[in-house]
């Protein structure tokens, strides 16, 4: 048993602190892509509600930061609030409080479009059907498209919660130590001892990343099977 | 109608409460986390802290490698370890402060000193004409070149080996990416971005060779079987010295001090001995160590 976990170069993982670290890795990335998701998903469900109206200022300028955000690469956005925050307005953000505005912000961008795209898929009839019924515009938001769209929503923002969750991953390049940083140093500090540490322990970091990421599809095939 | 103007303003006032406590929230909880050493700069009006800012705060931010063995890593206790941690550490212990490590990459060295978000760069940081336009570097601490190194089953000894559609592996931000592109503009570079990375696409046989500083890819080949250094020393001989942010100048002058007197008592060769001698032997102290910032 102990040979294979030397041939996979799993042992350095058991090297002095070396799990916990890599542990301690996981829990920051937990905490930055959570709570990013967290503002994401409930500022989101309000934003695309906010870009389905009418106004042409909002979609204007719903457009444009939807638009921004989706064409900046992650990376350039995690540069730009980390270090241009501080270049521009003096102000120095944590590397950590950087990563959470830039995946909220992203995370707010698609999860606006998702909603809008699942609102705006909900028949005209329904909404002339709740009207004839007698419910108010707020009535039949609540109690007939809402309900309707969530299914819809539901899937499609899994995937993006699950994208997040892997995206952070660059938070290395603006100085916080997540998981896959302290992988690379735990491989690096064990180049000269063990050979195959880069499979083991990237290997043990997909099983994290996995055993993240799964509970998270379950969870949505469930409710999409409940909501059938 | 009143309705739905109510339920417009209360969307609006939603998003804008929520961003608002849900970011201070966030700001509390992440600068719990980390260090409170950089607080003073806001107050001041220059994006650097001078000494006696450093020496007031406690703490001073040092950017180092943290996956650089054995220039700048980290042990198994989750302790920076290497050539440059040993003199960070003297720092610390001469100024009278704190350190705090900040992990930094090879791409984004400059742009932690330009926004004062270390206060020096100990990182391996090779001296160039380009970067000292935007940094200032102190006095050095140890040579470098260029090294290009390959695999045993096709040795690269000159760069006109390499073929039209094969590719050389190289580090975004480092000394070897920028010679290449500028003496060498036909060779297709495979750029990574962590250390890491490059040695595993290396290994992974992505490309037929990687072109860093000289050292790197000498410890490298003396590391794994079956990689040989064809290429020792490319381009120019240059130097590694710290860097602080443009017009530190009492930072600046200080660290020249420290350097010119840790001289006296051979400091960087008690350095090499130290972390260096396991990866590079005895044979390369007198080449690769730089004593008193005085180049032979």
């Amino acid at each position: 048993m102990f040979s294979y976990v030397k041939d996979l170069g799993i042992d350095v993982l058991f090297k002095g602190h070396n799990f916990l670290r890599l542990m301690g890795g996981l829990l920051v990335t937990l905490k930055i892509s959570l709570i990013s998701i967290a503002i994401s998903v409930a500022l989101g469900l309000a934003f695309g509600i906010l870009i389905q109206k009418k106004n042409i200022a909002v979609r204007v300028v719903s457009r444009i930061y939807i638009d921004f955000i989706r064409i900046m690469p992650q990376l350039v956005l995690l540069f730009i609030v980390y270090f241009g925050s501080t270049r521009v307005f003096r102000i120095n953000l944590t590397g950590e409080l950087s990563a959470i505005i830039v995946f909220s912000l992203w995370g707010i961008a698609e999860m606006g479009e998702i909603v809008r795209g699942s609102l705006s898929s909900v028949s005209n009839h329904q909404y002339e059907s709740a009207e004839a019924l007698g419910l108010s515009r707020l009535q039949t938001f609540i109690y007939v498209i809402l309900p309707q769209s969530l299914r819809r929503i539901i899937p499609i923002s899994i995937n993006l919660i699950t994208r997040m969750i892997k995206t952070t991953s660059l938070v290395l390049m603006i100085g916080v130590v997540e998981m896959i940083k302290v992988a690379q140093q735990i491989i690096e500090a064990n180049r000269m001892l063990s050979k195959n540490a880069a499979f083991g322990v990237y290997l043990v970091v997909f099983i994290l990343y996995f055993l993240i990421c799964w509970p998270i599809s379950v969870l949505s095939m469930k409710l999409e099977k409940r909501w059938k | 109608m009143k309705k739905e103007i109510f339920f417009k303003k209360s969307i609006v006032v939603g998003l804008s409460i929520l961003l608002g406590t849900s970011l201070i929230a966030c700001g509390g909880k992440a600068s719990g986390n980390s260090s409170k050493a950089n607080s003073s700069t806001n107050s001041s009006s220059t994006i650097y802290r001078t000494l006696d800012q450093i020496k007031e705060s406690g703490t001073i931010n040092i950017g180092v490698f943290s996956d650089k063995n054995p220039f700048g890593y980290v042990d198994e206790y989750g302790k920076y370890q290497g050539y440059d941690v040993y003199f960070a550490e003297r720092i610390g212990k001469d100024l009278g402060v704190r350190i705090n490590y900040v992990s930094t990459e090879a791409a984004n060295r400059v742009e932690y000193l330009e926004t004062g978000k270390v206060d020096i760069i100990l990182a391996n940081f090779t001296v160039t004409e380009d970067r000292a336009k935007k940094v200032d570097f102190a006095l050095p601490y140890m040579n470098v070149a260029l090294g290009v190194v390959s695999p045993n089953s096709k040795v690269i000894t000159d760069l006109s080996q390499i073929g039209k559609d094969e590719q050389v592996i190289v580090i975004s931000g480092t000394t070897a990416e920028l010679y290449l592109m500028q003496n060498n503009p036909e060779i297709k570079l495979q750029k990574y971005d962590t250390y890491a990375n490059a040695k595993n696409a290396l290994e992974n046989g992505n490309a037929v060779a990687w072109a860093n500083d000289n050292t790197e890819v000498i410890a490298y080949s003396l590391q794994n079987e079956g990689y040989t250094v064809g290429i020792p020393s490319l381009g120019s001989n240059d130097t590694i010295a710290p860097a602080v942010t443009k017009g530190n100048t009492t930072l600046l002058n200080w660290l020249n001090n420290e350097i010119k007197s840790l001289g006296q008592e051979n400091f960087f060769h008690k350095d090499y001995e130290a972390t260096l001698v396991d990866t590079y032997g005895l044979e390369y102290e007198n080449s690769l160590v730089v004593e008193g910032g005085v180049i032979k």
